[in-house]
C-alpha cells in the first residue's frame, strides 16, 4: 500500500545526488506510521470513512434515476400510438412496436368496440393481450387473470350488467354474438371499471377488429424516450405516436427534486467529511512538530521535508480512498437492496474522483501546519514553546 | 477554581476553542438541516407527485355504466345519476380537508358542432377552471389548473362564470379553429378563449365552464364524477382493511390516517349519494414512489448524522490531545483524575451547548434555503426538535471526547510534561 508514497518520495530523492538517501527517506516513511501507530490508524480512519461515505452518497446520486424511472414505470405507459384519424393500426404494429423498444419497454395492444349484453344495454369491449397488460399496467386489481380461451375479464362495475351472479353470458357486435365465461375482475378506478376485456385472439374472431391503440411503456432518460418515439414514428407511419404528458412531468419533476435533495445532501455529508479529515490530520501533523524540527536540525532541505510530509500524506489518501471506496460501494449497494430492492451498481467512474479530493484533502492537511512550522526556529520547536 | 480553570482555558485558547467550536456548530447545522429535510420530503415529494393528476374519484352511488371509447361519449347524455355541485364545497369539510390539494368536477355532454354547414357530434366538457368556492369562512380557487397541471393553454384560460371555451388541440387542428375564434355549439356562439393541449382524450374535445355543460344539457347543478387530488400515506396491509369490520378505536385510527381508501370513505360520506374510489394508477403507484424516496433521504439522513458525529469527535479528539502538558500540570499540581476529567466535561459540555445552539440556527437556515431553491416552499422546523439537537450535540461532543479525556487522564504527569510520549 506504500508503493504510491514510495514512487512519488523516490522521485523527490532521485532528485538529490545519494543513493542512501532513497532508503533514508523509505524508512522515515515507514517507521513513522509504524512507531505511532494509533494516531495513524486514527487518521487513516478519518480518511477510509470520509472516503466510503463520498463514494456512497455519489454512487447514489448517480444510480438514484435509474432506480427511480424504474419505480416510474409501474405507471403504465408513456407512450401511446393509435390509429391516425380514429383508424385501426396496421396488424402488425405490435411486433414493429416490439422490435423497436426492443427489451427497454412493455408494449400492449389494445382494440375497443361497444357492444350489446343479451339485454341490449351497451358495454365497452376491449381486447387486449393479457400476458402485455400484467407486466404494463401493474396496478390494475384482478382476482383472477384469465388463462383459456373465451374467457373474460369484467371490471366491476360491469359485474352487475353482464354477470352479476358470476354465470357465463353473451355478448354481441354487429349481427355476430360470443359466449364468454367471466374469469375474474379488474378493479381500477377509472374507465377499466366499466368494460369487458377478452384475449385480443377472441376479441378479433368475433369483432374482426384490429387493435386501435398500442401502449408502450418505454424505459430511460426523456431523451432515449423521445427517440423511442422517433423511432415508432418511422417504423409505423399509419399510427399517431403520443406522449403521455402526466406521467412523463410527474416523472420528471419528482426525478429533479429528488436528484437535487440528494445532491445538496451529499455535498453536506462530503463537506462535513472532508473537515472531519483535515482537522484530524491536522492535528496529527501538527503534532510530529518535534520530528519535523529534529530533521531540520539535522539539516534537511526544506524541499525534502515538503516532499516528505507530502509523500506521506498522499499515501494516506491514496490508501484511504482505495478501502474506502470499496466500503461506499458496499454502503451504496446496501442501500440499493434495502430501499429499492435492487442493487447499486458500482459507478468506478466515481474513483477518480474520490481519490482525486482525497489527495487534495490530504496534501492540503499537511502542507497548512507545515508552512506554519516552516518559520519556527526548530530549536524553539525542541525546546517545547 | 474549577469555574476559572474552564473560564481561562476559553480566554486563553480562543483559537483551538473556537475551531471545536466551529466543528460542533458545523456538524450540527448539517445534521439539523438533514433532519428537517428527511421529516419534510415526503410532504414535498407527494406535492410533486399530484402533477400526475388527481387520485380519488367521485361517482354517482346508482351510475350506469360509462360508454366511452377514446374521448367519443356513446351513453345517452341524460342517461345515469349525477352528483349534485351543490354538495362539492363539502369536500373541504371533511376530516381530511387540508390534504386536500385541489378537485375538479367533470360533467360530459354531447353537443352539435356546426360548421359550413355541415354538423359533427363531439363532447364538451363542463369542469371548473380556478373558481373560488367557499366553504364555512374560508375561501379556495380549485379546478383542473390544479388537478390537471399538466394540461396547457395556447391563449388564455376562460373564465368560469363565462361562456369562453377551450377548443382540444387535435379538433382545433382539424377545424383550423384559433384562439379567439368563434364556435357554433348546438345553436350557441361560442368564444374559444384557447387551445388545449393535454396529450388525452381532451384533445379532441371541448372544455368549457361547468354552468355552461349543465345549461347545454338543462340540468343545472348535475356534476357527472369529480375528480380529488389529496395528498395520501403510502397504503399498507391496515388501509386495505374494510372499516365495517373494524372495532371502535381500530376504526378511529384508521379513518384518522390519510391513507387513499379512508380518504375515499370520508368523501363518500359527506357527499350524499355517491361513490369515491382511489385511481389506482395513481394512487398506488405514488405510494411505491413515495416510500422509496423516503427511505432514500432518511438511510442519507442517517449517514449525514454520522459524518457530523464523527467531524464533532475528530476535532474533540485533536484539541484535548495538544493539551497534554496542562493535564501533566494539573495532576503534577495534585489533581486527580475526576477533577482533570470534569474539567474537560465541562468545557466540551459548553462548547456543544454553543455549536448546538449556533448550528441549530445555521440548519434551520440551511433547510429553509434548500426547500426555497429546490421546491419553491418552506421547509420550516419544529422547534420540538431544537432540544433534542442540543441534547444529542452534548452526548456526541462527550462521546467524542470520552477517549480522548481517558487517555489524557491516564498520563504520567512527568511524561505529559517533558513532551515525551
Amino acid at each position: 500500500m506504500k508503493g504510491n508514497a514510495f514512487n512519488s518520495g523516490a522521485d523527490v530523492a532521485a532528485k538529490r545526488e545519494n543513493a542512501p538517501h532513497t532508503s533514508m527517506f523509505m524508512r522515515m516513511l515507514l517507521r513513522a506510521a509504524v512507531l505511532r501507530r494509533g494516531r495513524a490508524a486514527a487518521a487513516l480512519f478519518a480518511m477510509v470513512v470520509a472516503a466510503a461515505v463520498a463514494t456512497a452518497m455519489l454512487n447514489l446520486y448517480v444510480d438514484v434515476q435509474a432506480k427511480l424511472r424504474r419505480e416510474f414505470r409501474n405507471y403504465g405507459a408513456n407512450i401511446i400510438l393509435v390509429g391516425r384519424d380514429g383508424t385501426s393500426l396496421p396488424p402488425d404494429a405490435v411486433s414493429q412496436a416490439e422490435s423497436v423498444v426492443a427489451g427497454r419497454g412493455v408494449v400492449a395492444p389494445f382494440a375497443l368496440v361497444v357492444a350489446r349484453t343479451s339485454d341490449g344495454q351497451a358495454i365497452v369491449v376491449a381486447g387486449s393481450d393479457f400476458e402485455r397488460v400484467r407486466q404494463l399496467d401493474r396496478w390494475w386489481s384482478v382476482s383472477n387473470w384469465p388463462a383459456a380461451p373465451k374467457e373474460a375479464l369484467v371490471g366491476v362495475r360491469a359485474v352487475s350488467v353482464v354477470s352479476p351472479k358470476n354465470q357465463p353470458f353473451d355478448l354481441s357486435f354487429q349481427g355476430h354474438s360470443i359466449h364468454l365465461t367471466p374469469a375474474g375482475t379488474v378493479q381500477t378506478g377509472s374507465a377499466e371499471d366499466s368494460r369487458v376485456y377478452l384475449s385480443l385472439a377472441d376479441f378479433v374472431s368475433w369483432t374482426g377488429v384490429q387493435p386501435s391503440t398500442v401502449e408502450v411503456a418505454a424505459t430511460g432518460s426523456p431523451e432515449e424516450i423521445a427517440a423511442t418515439m422517433r423511432q415508432l414514428e418511422q417504423a409505423i407511419p399509419a399510427a399517431e405516436v403520443r406522449p403521455v404528458r402526466q406521467i412523463m412531468e410527474g416523472e420528471a419533476r419528482v426525478l429533479g427534486k429528488t436528484r437535487a435533495t440528494l445532491l445538496a445532501a451529499a455535498s453536506l455529508i462530503i463537506l462535513t467529511a472532508a473537515l472531519c479529515v483535515l482537522s484530524t490530520l491536522m492535528g496529527w501533523v501538527f503534532g510530529r512538530r518535534r520530528d519535523f524540527a529534529i530533521m531540520k536540525a539535522l539539516g534537511a532541505s526544506d524541499r525534502l521535508l515538503n516532499g516528505f510530509f507530502a509523500a506521506e500524506a498522499a499515501a494516506l489518501g491514496a490508501t484511504g480512498a482505495l478501502i474506502g471506496f470499496v466500503l461506499g460501494i458496499g454502503i451504496a449497494a446496501w442501500i440499493g437492496r434495502v430501499n429499492f430492492h435492487a442493487p447499486v451498481v458500482p459507478r468506478f467512474s466515481v474513483l477518480p474522483f474520490v481519490l482525486a479530493g482525497s489527495m487534495v484533502v490530504t496534501l492540503l492537511s499537511a502542507i497548512l501546519p507545515i508552512s506554519l512550522l516552516r518559520r519556527v526556529q526548530p530549536a524553539v520547536i525542541l525546546r517545547g514553546e | 477554581m474549577f469555574v476559572r480553570l474552564v473560564y481561562e482555558s476559553f480566554r486563553r485558547q480562543k483559537r483551538r476553542k473556537l475551531l471545536a467550536g466551529a466543528a460542533i456548530t458545523l456538524g450540527v447545522t448539517v445534521a439539523t438541516a438533514m433532519i428537517a429535510v428527511a421529516t419534510d420530503i415526503g410532504d414535498k415529494i407527494n406535492r410533486e407527485l399530484r402533477t400526475i393528476g388527481a387520485n380519488l374519484v367521485v361517482t354517482p352511488q346508482e351510475d350506469t355504466l360509462d360508454v366511452e371509447i377514446s374521448g367519443v361519449n356513446l351513453k345517452p347524455p341524460s342517461d345515469g345519476a349525477f352528483l349534485n355541485e351543490a354538495d362539492l364545497p363539502k369536500i373541504k369539510g371533511t376530516f381530511w380537508h387540508n390534504n386536500i390539494t385541489g378537485f375538479a368536477p367533470m360533467l360530459p355532454v354531447n353537443v352539435t358542432l356546426q360548421r359550413d354547414g355541415k354538423n359533427e357530434d363531439i363532447t364538451l366538457l363542463g369542469t371548473y377552471f380556478a373558481k373560488p368556492i367557499s366553504f364555512g369562512k374560508e375561501t379556495f380557487n380549485t379546478g383542473v389548473r390544479t388537478t390537471h397541471p399538466w394540461w396547457k393553454v395556447s391563449g388564455a384560460w376562460p373564465d368560469d362564470s363565462s361562456h369562453d371555451v377551450l377548443m382540444g388541440e387535435r379538433l382545433a387542428a382539424r377545424l383550423s379553429l384559433k384562439a379567439r375564434d368563434s364556435v357554433s355549439l348546438s345553436g350557441r356562439q361560442l368564444r374559444v378563449s384557447g387551445i388545449l393541449s393535454t396529450g388525452g382524450a381532451e384533445d379532441d374535445e371541448v372544455v368549457a365552464p361547468l354552468a355552461l355543460a349543465q345549461e347545454i344539457l338543462g340540468k343545472p347543478g348535475a356534476v357527472r364524477r369529480v375528480y380529488v387530488s389529496a395528498l395520501t400515506k403510502p397504503e399498507d396491509a391496515f388501509a386495505r382493511r374494510d372499516p365495517k369490520s373494524m372495532s371502535g378505536p381500530i376504526y378511529d385510527r384508521w379513518y384518522c390516517s390519510p391513507y387513499p381508501q379512508s380518504i375515499a370513505f370520508q368523501l363518500q360520506e359527506s357527499i350524499p349519494h355517491s361513490h369515491a374510489e382511489q385511481i389506482r394508477q395513481v394512487a398506488q403507484n405514488e405510494g411505491a414512489v413515495l416510500t422509496r424516496i423516503e427511505g432514500l433521504i432518511f438511510l442519507v439522513t442517517l449517514a449525514a448524522l454520522f459524518a457530523s458525529a464523527l467531524a464533532v469527535s475528530a476535532a474533540m479528539a485533536t484539541a484535548i490531545f495538544e493539551r497534554r502538558a496542562e493535564v501533566g500540570l494539573m495532576k503534577a499540581l495534585g489533581a486527580g483524575r475526576f477533577a482533570v476529567a470534569s474539567v474537560f466535561f465541562a468545557e466540551a459540555a459548553l462548547l456543544a451547548l454553543f455549536g448546538g445552539f449556533v448550528g441549530f440556527a445555521a440548519g434551520g437556515m440551511l433547510a429553509h434555503q434548500i426547500g426555497r431553491s429546490i421546491f419553491n416552499s418552506q421547509i420550516t422546523i419544529a422547534p420540538v426538535l431544537f432540544p433534542v439537537i442540543l441534547v444529542i450535540a452534548v452526548i456526541v461532543t462527550f462521546a467524542g471526547s470520552a477517549a480522548a479525556i481517558r487517555k489524557a487522564v491516564g498520563l504520567d504527569p512527568v511524561f505529559a510534561l517533558r513532551g515525551d510520549l
